[in-house]
């Protein structure tokens, strides 16, 4: 099989939020090892997922690894598509200004840095979902 | 082609199945099994979405799983198709992806 064709499309769906459970941790290390295969990787953050994103995490009062920062360094190994659901956000009072900022340099254009994390609608959600070939959730 | 979306767990206890039913696509199926099952009895709470669905979507539930938890066939919400496990199989198979909400 050539590269071409072994090339899939990724989407981690994630819903909840971090701490609580092992799935936001867990996922993220999915999406490292996705992006490690060289696959096309996005992840979505709808529902309680967005709050993985949240700037300003603080653990240490729970006794928990905060690995927040990471995803700050998706960037680095080409997952540049974070697509974040508006209706998620709005419905938990949340903007896209309570978010950590998480950018990616883009080597075509002098690697300028650019924001991973894209806005969409619910409606586009669906759309993005339907492109995917491989769908993981947690 | 569509996608597969899979329930298992129950409406009453997580958003799983409201979070579904507002991201299918026309000519997606839906597979609603283990606990998920109990969000599926007619003149529950979830009934009426699940209804309001069925235009553009179809809706299936696992029978074995509704056994187990004494629900009987026709007391399941109108329109939902129910399977048996090389149904599930059959859904799976004819599915371009399978988008499980957990």
């Amino acid at each position: 099989m050539s590269q071409a064709t072994s090339k899939k499309k990724f989407l981690y769906i994630n819903r909840r939020a971090p701490y609580g459970t092992i799935y936001a941790l867990e996922s993220l290390e999915v999406i490292l090892i996705g992006a490690a295969f060289e696959q096309d990787v996005s992840a979505a953050f709808l529902d309680d997922g967005v709050f993985q994103l949240m700037n300003g995490q603080d653990t240490s009062g729970v006794g928990m690894k905060n690995f927040s920062k990471t995803y700050r360094a998706l960037g680095d190994y080409e997952v540049r598509k974070l697509y974040v659901e508006r209706e998620s956000l709005a419905e938990r009072g949340l903007t896209l200004e309570d978010l950590m900022p998480i950018t990616y340099e883009d080597e075509d254009e002098d690697y300028a840095e650019k924001p991973s994390i894209r806005l969409v609608d619910r409606s586009e959600m669906v759309r993005i979902i339907s492109e995917q070939d491989v769908i993981l959730s947690f | 082609m569509s996608t597969l979306h899979t329930i298992n767990k129950s409406p009453f206890e997580r958003s799983s199945l409201t979070s579904c039913l507002e991201h299918l696509a026309e000519g997606d199926a839906v597979l609603i099994f283990e606990d998920g099952v109990v969000g599926a009895r007619k003149g529950c709470a979830f009934a009426e979405a699940l209804r309001a669905k069925q235009t553009s979507c179809a809706i299936y539930i696992l029978g074995a799983d509704l056994a187990a938890r004494g629900v009987k066939s026709e007391d399941i919400a109108e329109g939902v198709g129910v399977v048996d496990y090389g149904g599930f199989v059959d859904l799976v198979a004819g599915a371009a992806r399978v988008c499980a909400w957990l």
